[in-house]
């Protein structure tokens, strides 16, 4: 069959559609690759995310938003019936849990108060506490090969890429790009996500892979048996992605035997999440706050006292410590010098808390010890 | 006149233009946070009833364009990565496109069959870009409730089909 081209009369060339259309596919299959080899998203920088994408979300969040709002209140109206439902065992529920939760009030103040001794005592620096933003969830992906949202959060909130992101579980993602008003998160479970994590129980390390179903993978875990089933797992923050300790989820192991993580985020709303402001550890030391901490420094007595520890210490290490420790004759050496460097941290922490940064006033030459918080 | 009706060619807005925005629309509805029971939404590909029936319809040189348009809508609003959803839409459309004379005449449960196929053709061709590219094997549960989601649609395909497949004498 052979057709026009085109429709004009003028136009002589006569070329069959099929054929034409043959070619339109190339050109659109050329044109998709191309855009397919360009994309960065594996670096997840803010300048990969690419000002397209920041201009889809920021017209979509719009749109997105405002059909959100209806399904917002959809859920609510299934929340309320279910829990009138179900009032009867929740309470029950919540009997037992109360219950659970009072012996762990007193183990959580007695460790707290002990905790406050041990920081005073070394006069630790304690990382600050992380400012959020509360956002509302308006657009949900969940497919096998992407797993983002976009929150009604963005620059103007001060959220930037790389900040975590929480719902009122666990973990659920980073942000990965910002608008105005507008941020997207990476979920955990994308299969483009990793995120070093920890188990609570052995402190082992794992990387935490998403592959766009509901419970991402562990992998890269070393040791024997690091992990069983019922493990709590956290962020381990290393890196410096996310702080150490932002709860995740649960341990358990997949039909395939692979060990999974049942996210803790899975059993809270969706529809918002919290975003730390947090980007890395370089802000934790920029920050002085992290200085003035609020807890009392050692006194010119301890300081003295871990001083001579450290010379004592030092004298007794080898000069360098780079061999990993092992069980062997040098572990001893290298344990020594890992405790050097800490009294030694924890010497210039409260050295730094004493000096002020300021010239000290002309008088008194000495300012009066601080209270003596030793126990 | 009905059959001076039948003998210009298609509007492309009429067969292109509206059910593009249809499944655009479509697909942000989709994407509403909503969880009844602890269940979520399905994330069917609406832009893959397009890919099949467009290409059954007739050969056309726009509407490769307007699939490569739609999947990189898809990719943004999604946020995957860029790239991903036009080339596997065009994959099956290439496929069904070169197959549609052997379509021809088929009933409506083999056609079904010949959308399912096409369908796992484009979630395979989406499951290894995003195997390449992340360098992980996606899941491949979810990969199978997509693929389940977006084979359901069928009958938006079928009605589709039949409202503009003798819309233009030249191809019957």
């Amino acid at each position: 069959m052979r057709l026009s081209f085109r429709d004009r009369s003028n136009f002589d060339m006569k070329v069959p559609l099929t054929w034409t259309a043959g070619v339109a596919v190339i050109i659109a299959a050329v044109i998709g690759v191309a855009l397919l080899l360009g994309d960065r998203r594996e670096t997840f920088q803010v300048q990969a995310y690419g000002v397209t994408k920041n201009v889809v979300d920021t017209l979509s969040a719009p749109v997105s938003s405002t059909l959100a709002t209806p399904g917002r209140w959809t859920g609510n109206i299934f929340d309320v019936a279910r829990d009138y439902l179900l009032a009867g065992s929740q309470n029950h529920q919540l009997r037992e849990d109360v219950n659970t939760l009072r012996a762990w009030q007193d183990k959580a103040i007695a460790v707290e108060n002990e905790n406050q001794r041990l920081r005073a005592v070394l006069g630790l620096k304690t990382d600050p506490p992380i400012p959020m933003v509360t956002a509302h969830v308006i657009a949900d992906s969940r497919g096998p090969f992407a797993d983002t949202r976009l929150a009604d959060a963005g620059q103007g909130q001060g959220i930037t890429p790389g900040n975590p992101v929480m719902s009122e579980r666990g973990l659920v993602g980073r942000v990965i790009g910002v608008g105005h008003n507008v941020s997207r998160i990476l979920l955990l479970t994308d299969i483009a996500s990793r995120t070093p994590v920890l188990i609570d129980r052995t402190n082992a390390r794992a990387i935490l892979s998403g592959d766009g179903g509901p419970n991402p993978k562990l992998a890269y875990m070393r040791g024997e048996k690091p992990v069983q089933v019922g493990d709590r797992v956290l962020t381990s923050g290393d890196g410096g992605v996310f702080p150490r300790g932002l709860p995740i989820g649960v341990a358990v192991q997949g039909l395939d035997g692979a060990w999974r993580v049942r996210l803790d985020s899975d059993s809270s709303p969706i529809d918002f999440v919290r975003i730390l402001l947090f980007t890395d550890f370089s802000q934790i030391a920029e920050q002085k706050d992290a200085v003035a901490s609020g807890l009392p420094p050692l006194s010119a007595a301890d300081a003295a006292e871990v001083a001579a520890k450290v010379k004592a210490l030092s004298a007794s290490a080898p000069p360098t410590s780079a061999a990993p420790p092992k069980p062997a004759p040098g572990a001893a050496a290298a344990n020594a010098t890992a405790t050097a460097k800490t009294l030694a941290n924890a010497l210039a922490a409260s050295k730094t808390q004493a000096a002020p940064k300021h010239p000290p006033p002309p008088t008194p030459a000495t300012t009066p010890p601080p209270d003596d918080t030793t126990p | 006149m009905s059959l001076l009706q039948s003998t210009r060619p298609l509007d492309p807005w009429r067969w292109l233009g509206v059910p593009a925005l249809v499944a655009m629309v479509a697909t942000i509805v989709f994407a509403i946070p909503i969880k009844v029971f602890s269940l979520q939404l399905p994330e069917p590909v609406f832009p893959m009833v397009l890919a099949f029936a467009w290409a059954v319809i007739r050969p056309s040189v726009i509407a490769p364009f307007v699939l490569v348009l739609l999947g990189l809508f898809l990719d943004f609003f999604w946020g995957g990565p860029v790239g991903l959803w036009g080339v596997s839409l065009l994959a099956s459309y290439t496929v069904v496109l070169a197959s549609r004379s052997i379509m021809t005449g088929q009933s409506r449960p083999m056609r079904q069959v010949w959308f399912a196929g096409a369908t796992g053709l484009t979630m395979l061709t989406g499951f290894l870009i995003a195997s390449v590219i992340s360098l992980a094997v996606p899941n491949l549960l979810a990969v199978f409730w997509q693929f389940l989601a977006t084979t359901v649609l069928y009958p938006f395909a079928h009605r589709l089909i039949e409202r503009f497949e003798d819309a233009d004498v030249r191809f019957r």
